[in-house]
Formats: structure tokens, C-alpha cells, sequence
């Protein structure tokens, strides 16, 4: 079992940072340390991803010496997935860092509990 | 290929186009765009629905010709083109019933990213419906996500921005599940098109081979879109974000984005792993349980909300647990019961929120249940919409709620054993508290408190939506077999 995980080094990492970054999304009550454990999740989820696509030996993808054969490269796609999946996870995180800005100029705090605590009391 | 063919792809193009156009109009253009936009969508999707009903055939649809890996594919057949025209009358209606709060609720300089919510909510709609590539449909999960969001913070007050950090939070960790499951399904398959991986699933079953992966892969997927669907106990964002927001909002994130999740589930559950694989890893056990205890809980939390729209909100999570529960039985007819109860709650529940707002606006503002006594003499055609929609979800017959029930207890009979048993006492305790919240709601409508009630006369566009909505529903209800018999063809093509 233990030979497995370090010899899937990449994976293994990737897993840990993925629970690192879940219970910060889901326990923390910071709404910056929220994102950044969003971040680390979604950066887990790329680094399992892209460790997949590489080949060891191989090179990236880009013919430069007129070497055609597919042996020669690793698997590309990949690596597109994560190019696609950084461009959403910047798009989410800009979000909810201007929505945390927004709650912190109307409630001048960033722990959840009081934010949701102070809009309780707020009129319907 | 025939004209035709093209439109779904038409329409996810034609959206995205008038959503960038949109950022830029002013309200009114904007507003005028949005309609027309969604007509225009209504009437391609009619079309492909009345050419796959007619042919009986399925299409796949490869986008730029380029073939998988490099290109990506939508598929269109019954199952998808019936509920996307469905769902896309929902969308018309919501969106013009509810344009007068909207308008007046929404900062006139905002109100143009308003509509681009509203349209980039149809467009993700539109993609997990028929896309047929697992990582697409997790870029238009995201995409959904933010258009929601969007929609759940319109009103800009501090609930609706907590109420949308809420709703964020809760289905950016549905969305991880989802992701990290499709990338593990991509390790294990090597393809993300839903054919390629539903022939290298079958084979792994077959072998055994990666047999925890596969568990781990369904298991996230079901996870992280049952999070995303609010399904119980992963609601808690569910109230606030339905009740804090305007009511075109309420009745999309209630019967259009939440619906598009669990098409996709049912979609992967048939088309991506097959249902001889998934009865074999026993996940549907999970969603049956789940399911069950969503059908109470939403009923009992229902019963003790003090507004109407929180009432509406929590009986939702009810109708997402009766659409688990139709998953968790674990067979075709389960999921057949599923996609019919997806249908005909997302024409239902936009009903209720839109004649709600009506009702509450003639009852002075309030959104108190009790100040609702008497609403019918103050909102005749609202009180009566409302009072449609509610019996519906009690499961009166004739209406398409009632052909859930019955169908939903013909499957677990089928079945046998436990299923049956707790399918016949879940429908029944369910259906009691249903009735229990929603007739006392509605029976309040016609009790009379004053000597005279001044009659509230809603605007031409709620009233066009809310008799719109009537005749949906209707034509659920009374035409039900032969849609019934038209999904069920569609099904047994979907796989």
C-alpha cells in the first residue's frame, strides 16, 4: 500500500491537497481562507490531471525537429483540460473575491458566522 | 443532415452571441433581446422535438466536423428535445412573469447583466442537456453556477449577497466532487465522449479491473451533483438563496438549474457507466435513502416556514427528494419516473413562486403566510394558479404529479421487497404533509377576513405567464400518457 502511494507520488500529493483545500472551503470561516482552500482544491484537481498526461522520456507536444510519431510526445489533452479548467477557476475566484470585497465594505468583517448573523437582522 | 439537425447547436451559439450583445444594451433593449432570444430557442427546440419524435432516431452532432478527442459533440433525441422544450417554456414564462419585480427591484443600470444571467443560465441549460462530453459539461456546470449566483444576489441587499455566498460555496465543492470525478473516469477510460467511456466501463465491470476507482468516480459524481441539486442535507443554501432573490430568479434556480444537474446525473447514470453498473456498485442505495429523507424533511421544514416563498423553497427540497428517491429505485422505470418528476416539478414550481410574488403583492408586500387570507379576493387568477399548482404537488389526479406517485409506486412494486415497502410509506407520509402545508396555505386563499377587497389586477405580462403556466401544466397533467409513452421510447434509445 505505502510502495503505491509513493510510487504514485503525484496522485498521492494531489489527493492530500484536494482534502486540505475541501475542509478549508467547508470548515473555515474566513471568507479569504474559503477562496484560498477553493484554490488549493481546484490546483489539487490540475496537478492529478496534467501528472496523468505526462509520459516519462517524452517530450511536449510541439513538433520541432519534423518528429511525427505520436511515442514521441506525451498525451496532450490533458493538459488542454487544464488550460480549459484554469480559465474557470480564475473566473470563480474573481467572483468571490469581489463578492467577499462587497461584504466586507457592508458588514466590515470577513467571518461568515457575523456576516450571516448581521443580514439576519437586516429587514426582509 | 437536415436543417433542422443544426438547431441545438444553433441555439447554444445564438445564446452565447446575444449574452455578449446583451452586457452592452440598455434595460429595455436588453429585456426585448432576452425575450427573443428565448422564443427563438423555444422554437428551434419545438422543431428538433417534433423531427426526433417523428423520426424515432437519435443524432449526434460533431461541432466544426472535427472528431473526438480534438472535436466535441452534442447528441439530440427525445429524452433531450421534450425536456429542453419543457424547460424552455418554463424559462419564457419565468422570465416575463416575473419582469415586473424584476424591473422594479433591479438597479436600471444593472439590469442588462441581469438578462446576461438569465441567458447564460438557458446556455448551460441547453449544454448539459446535449452535450455529450463529460469535460464540457463540467465547464457549463461552472458557467451555471456563476449565472446563478448572479441570479440568487440580484436584489443586492445583504440576505441576497449572504445568500449568495452561501449558494457559492455549498456548489463549488459539488463542482470540485464532480471534476475530480470525471478526471478520475478519464484516468481509468482514457476518453471524456460518454460512448467511448460507457464501452470502456463495461469492460472494467466485466474484469473487475480499477473496481474502487469506478466506485470512487460514481460515488463523487453522484455526490457532487446531488449537492449542486439540493438535495438533502446538502439544502441549507436552498432558503435563502430562493427567497432572497426576485421571483424570475426563484422560479429559474428552482425548475431550470437545478434541473439541468440532475438530467446530467440521469444522463451519466444511462449513457456513461449503464445501469447494470451502477446497480452493481450500489449507489442507487445512497440516493434511495437520501432521497427519502428529503421527500420528509423538505415537507417538515416546509411546514414550519413562516413565508410563502420560504414554504415554496423547502418544498422543493421535497420534489428534488422525490426525484433521488425515482434514481435510488435503480431501474429504467425508476429513472423514467425521475425525468417525468424533473419535468413536472420545473412547470409546477415556477408557477408557484411567480403567482406567489402576484399574491403577495396584492396582500400588501408581505410575505407572511398568514397575511395571504382572503388572497383570492384580492388576486383572483393568482390565488387560482397558486391553488393549481399546489393541489398538483399534493398528487391530485389528473395533474402531472399525481402520474409521478402512481408511476413511482408501479416501479417499487415491480421491484418487490424493501423498495416497495418504503416507496409505499414515503409516498404516503409525504403526500400527507404535502397536503398537510399546501392546502392550508391555499385554503386560507378563500377564507374571508374583511367586509370588502379591492381587486389587484396583475400586469399583462404576469397574467400572460401565469395563464401560460396554467396551460403547461394542464397539458402535463391531461395529455401525460402520450408524453408519458413518448419519453419512454426516448429512453429506451438514450443509452
Amino acid at each position: 500500500m505505502l510502495s503505491k502511494l509513493v510510487g504514485n507520488y503525484e496522485e498521492t500529493a494531489a489527493i492530500i491537497l484536494f482534502c486540505i483545500g475541501f475542509s478549508t472551503l467547508l470548515f473555515n470561516r474566513n471568507l479569504i481562507k474559503k477562496i484560498i482552500g477553493m484554490d488549493i482544491m481546484d490546483s489539487s484537481i490540475y496537478l492529478f490531471l496534467a501528472s496523468q498526461g505526462y509520459i516519462t522520456g517524452r517530450k511536449a507536444p510541439i513538433i520541432v525537429d519534423g518528429v511525427e510519431s505520436m511515442e514521441a510526445y506525451i498525451n496532450p489533452i490533458p493538459a488542454g483540460l487544464v488550460l480549459t479548467g484554469i480559465v474557470v477557476s480564475v473566473s470563480v475566484s474573481a467572483l468571490m473575491m469581489a463578492l467577499s470585497i462587497r461584504l466586507y465594505h457592508r458588514y466590515h468583517t470577513l467571518e461568515l458566522d457575523r456576516i450571516v448573523a448581521l443580514a439576519g437582522k437586516e429587514e426582509v | 443532415m437536415t436543417l433542422v439537425q443544426n438547431f441545438p447547436a444553433f441555439s447554444i451559439l445564438l445564446t452565447i452571441i446575444c449574452a455578449v450583445i446583451t452586457s452592452v444594451l440598455k434595460r429595455k433593449s436588453a429585456s426585448v433581446l432576452t425575450t427573443l432570444v428565448i422564443f427563438v430557442n423555444l422554437v428551434m427546440n419545438f422543431m428538433v422535438m417534433i423531427y426526433t419524435i417523428r423520426t424515432g432516431e437519435s443524432y449526434v452532432y460533431m461541432m466544426g466536423h472535427f472528431p473526438a478527442p480534438w472535436g466535441n459533440e452534442i447528441r439530440a433525441g427525445i429524452f433531450e428535445t421534450v425536456t429542453m422544450t419543457v424547460l424552455l417554456f418554463v424559462i419564457l414564462f419565468s422570465y416575463l412573469g416575473g419582469y415586473r419585480w424584476s424591473a422594479a427591484r433591479i438597479e436600471p443600470s444593472k439590469y442588462n447583466l441581469y438578462c446576461v444571467m438569465v441567458e447564460l443560465s438557458m446556455l448551460a441549460l441547453l449544454a448539459l442537456i446535449y452535450t455529450n462530453d463529460l469535460f464540457t459539461a463540467y465547464v457549463f456546470i461552472e458557467i451555471s453556477t456563476l449565472a446563478a449566483a448572479g441570479l440568487v444576489m440580484a436584489k443586492q441587499n445583504g440576505r441576497s449577497l449572504v445568500a449568495g455566498v452561501r449558494y457559492m460555496i455549498m456548489n463549488l465543492v459539488g463542482s470540485s466532487l464532480f471534476l475530480l470525478g470525471v478526471v478520475i473516469l478519464y484516468t481509468i477510460t482514457g476518453h471524456l465522449l460518454m460512448v467511448p467511456i460507457h464501452d470502456a466501463v463495461a469492460q472494467l465491470a466485466e474484469t473487475q479491473e480499477y473496481r474502487i476507482p469506478l466506485d470512487v468516480t460514481v460515488a463523487l459524481i453522484s455526490v457532487g451533483l446531488g449537492m449542486k441539486s439540493a438535495l438533502y442535507p446538502f439544502e441549507k443554501w436552498v432558503p435563502g438563496a430562493y427567497s432572497n432573490t426576485t421571483p424570475t430568479s426563484s422560479a429559474m434556480l428552482s425548475s431550470i438549474v437545478s434541473k439541468g444537474y440532475i438530467f446530467l446525473l440521469i444522463k451519466i447514470y444511462i449513457r456513461v457507466i449503464g445501469l447494470p453498473v451502477i446497480d452493481m456498485l450500489g449507489i442507487t442505495d445512497v440516493m434511495f435513502v437520501f432521497g427519502a429523507a428529503g421527500m420528509i424533511m423538505g415537507s417538515v421544514n416546509a411546514i414550519r416556514a413562516k413565508t410563502t416563498r420560504m414554504m415554496i423553497a423547502y418544498s422543493s427540497v421535497a420534489q428534488i427528494g422525490y426525484i433521488f428517491f425515482a434514481i435510488g429505485l435503480g431501474t429504467a422505470d425508476g429513472l423514467m419516473v425521475a425525468l417525468w418528476h424533473l419535468i413536472a416539478h420545473a412547470a409546477t414550481k415556477s408557477m408557484l413562486f411567480i403567482s406567489c410574488a402576484e399574491l403577495n403583492d396584492a396582500s400588501g408586500n408581505t410575505h407572511m403566510r398568514t397575511a395571504l387570507k382572503g388572497a383570492f379576493y384580492r388576486s383572483p387568477l393568482a390565488a387560482a394558479v397558486f391553488s393549481l399548482g399546489a393541489v398538483n404537488l399534493v398528487g391530485l389526479p389528473l395533474l402531472s404529479v399525481f402520474v409521478t406517485k402512481f408511476m413511482m409506486g408501479q416501479a417499487a412494486v415491480a421491484l418487490g421487497g424493501r423498495h416497495m415497502v418504503i416507496t409505499l410509506i414515503c409516498l404516503a407520509v409525504s403526500t400527507l404533509l404535502n397536503l398537510g402545508y399546501f392546502m392550508n396555505t391555499t385554503v386560507s386563499f378563500f377564507v374571508r377576513d374583511e367586509a370588502s377587497y379591492t381587486v389587484h389586477t396583475p400586469a399583462r405580462l404576469t397574467k400572460f405567464s401565469l395563464i401560460g403556466f396554467i396551460a403547461l401544466n394542464l397539458i402535463l397533467g391531461l395529455c401525460a400518457a402520450p408524453i408519458y409513452e413518448i419519453l419512454l421510447t426516448g429512453l429506451s434509445r438514450f443509452a
